[in-house]
């Protein structure tokens, strides 16, 4: 299967690769989320860290990914839309966006719906993190 | 000599053609075009001597006799007919009872095997898939356990094709002979590259292939015993009558000659090649697990044939691996292309592990894999690796201590 130059260019020079610390250290933290989603008997696991500062902007953010090709490029590219985004408008990315930037063909659209997957699943660790927290860390939903 | 890539260790999957194949294979499209059947002209009686020369080159490579030889499309005929043409033959009640018979094969054969025999357990044959050990090896003593007084037949492959182990042939054989079943073994893996004598080995019937060892696609063959016991098929393709009536059809003439020639040379060479192969497969083996940790070499640590190797690379996905490793054309026993996510069938059926099943590479050496490439091999994948560890939230893990196999997944 030929791979577009998109998702080859991710592969090799894949962006914000890495994390905020162990999974001890980052689940004590209040301003990262964690999304880890897929799991290896799949052949998909995809970590996504956010790092999300006091005005609820996703400053930063790092991915892991133990998946094909398409799954590394399409958390790669999900760290580059998400950050400086807010966590509302991070929740705007939808997989069917990743498909049509790195032109994945239907057998790896479960690749874009695990990212997509990843950016909610962190954003939910980081709400659930501050629910109830009153100062730094308020949800910007609801 | 300079490294010419890519690198081919994809041998498993199929071969170049040895150019002394296609040397002989060309007088045979435009000089010698005639139809073996036609009996009254010259051109047929070129063609069907031709036939002759290629059934003796086979049944040579084989210890059998010429007229046990049939020719076919490849092994996946050659097992259809081997298994459908010897059940339907045998069978202990028409088409549409129960009870007909019953059949034992191994769950990681080919589905060349496994399709035909789940047809037949359609059709009223009770068919027995065993279950290999961690080995992956079938023993002689697994399919004593699961005789029956109806057993009718048993088809059990020499060499696996995607972790090159080898069964116990010749015991397994015996053991049919004792018990006077009918013995069929796809040798598609073996034939051609480890030495054959199917009265030593117990055989009835025997598939192998034409492009599996350095000939042309598109012929193989089927070895039918005709002494002691003398084994009978029901045909698939019936017409003219050629094959001794068991695989109607003009013959392949071109095919033919080269697959003859190919059997001819691989008898000469194959035990050069074998030494040769097997130095350079276990230099491969060592040297990933050297140089990179968690890496398993899948199935029995010995009893494998010459060329092939299967690996495990743990943490790393097979098809991005693959992708790290452009210039080196092989395969993964990651299904991610495919629809069901499912890893190879046959590493689960060993009990590896589906996250090491996703992460497995198969090598399979050949004829013309040389040191520096097998060099390059070891350089590149070793570099792959790393660089996907590097994005593997897996390997942190496994860093920190964590056993991923204890942690609920959510499987989508």
């Amino acid at each position: 299967m030929a791979y577009s130059e998109k998702v080859i260019e991710h592969y090799n020079n894949p962006r914000n690769v890495g994390s905020f610390g162990t999974s001890k250290d980052v689940a004590a933290r209040r301003d990262i989320g964690v999304g880890i989603v897929g799991a290896p008997e799949c052949g998909d696991v995809m970590q996504l860290q956010i790092k999300v500062n006091a005005e609820g902007v996703i400053e930063d953010a790092k991915f892991k990914c133990f998946g094909c090709g398409s799954a590394i490029a399409s958390s790669s590219l999900a760290t580059e839309w998400i950050k400086g985004r807010t966590v509302d408008e991070a929740l705007g990315v939808k997989n069917t966006q990743i498909v049509e930037e790195l032109s994945l063909p239907p057998v790896k659209i479960h690749c874009s719906v695990l990212a997509e997957d990843s950016i909610r699943s962190a954003i939910e660790d980081y709400r659930k993190k501050n629910a109830g927290a009153t100062t730094t860390h308020v949800s910007h939903s609801n | 000599m300079t490294l010419k890539l890519p690198v081919y260790l994809d041998n498993a999957a199929s071969t170049r053609c040895d150019p002394r194949v296609v040397e002989a294979m060309l007088p045979y499209f435009s000089e010698h075009y005639g139809n073996a059947g036609s009996r009254n002209h010259s051109f047929g009686w070129a063609a069907e001597e031709a036939i002759d020369h290629a059934r003796e080159q086979c049944a040579t490579l084989l210890g059998a006799q010429a007229k046990e030889i049939l020719f076919t499309s490849g092994a996946t005929e050659s097992n259809n007919l081997a298994i459908r043409g010897a059940a339907n033959m045998y069978a202990r009640g028409p088409a549409g009872s129960t009870g007909r018979g019953h059949i034992i094969t191994c769950s990681i054969e080919h589905k060349a095997v496994l399709d035909p025999c789940k047809r037949l357990a359609k059709e009223g044959f009770d068919v027995t898939f065993l279950q290999p050990p961690p080995s992956g090896v079938i023993t002689r003593a697994a399919v004593e356990a699961a005789l029956r007084p109806d057993t009718m037949l048993v088809s059990i492959m020499w060499a696996n094709n995607e972790i090159g182990t080898i069964n116990e042939v010749p015991e397994i054989g015996a053991l049919c002979h004792e018990k006077e079943i009918i013995f069929h073994t796809d040798g598609t893996q073996w034939v051609g590259k480890m030495p054959v004598d199917v009265e030593r080995d117990g055989i009835d019937l025997l598939s192998w292939s034409g492009h599996k060892i350095y000939g042309p696609k598109g012929v193989g063959g089927l070895f039918v015993r005709r002494r002691k016991p003398r084994v009978r098929l029901e045909s698939l393709v019936d017409g003219g009558g050629q094959e001794r009536g068991m695989r109607s059809g003009t013959q392949n003439v071109t095919g033919i000659v080269g697959f003859g020639k190919a059997c001819e040379i691989a008898r000469a060479e194959m035990e050069a090649d074998g030494i040769r192969l097997l130095r350079l497969r276990k230099k491969l083996e060592r040297e990933m697990q050297q140089r990179l940790e968690v890496v398993q070499v899948n199935g029995h640590a010995e009893r494998r044939i010459p060329g092939t190797t299967n690996i495990s690379f743990g943490f790393v996905e097979g098809e991005s691996l693959m992708m790290g490793i452009k210039d080196i054309a092989c395969s993964s026993g990651s299904a991610c292309t495919s629809a069901s996510l499912e890893p190879s069938y046959v590493l689960k059926g060993l009990g590896v592990g589906d996250d090491l099943a996703h992460s497995s590479l198969r090598l399979s050496l050949g004829r013309w894999t040389t040191e520096e490439e097998i060099d390059y091999a070891i350089t590149a994948i070793t570099s792959a690796v790393e660089h996907l560890r590097r994005l593997s939230p897996l390997f942190d893990l496994h860093k920190e201590g964590i056993d991923i196999s204890k942690i609920q997944w959510q499987a989508h």
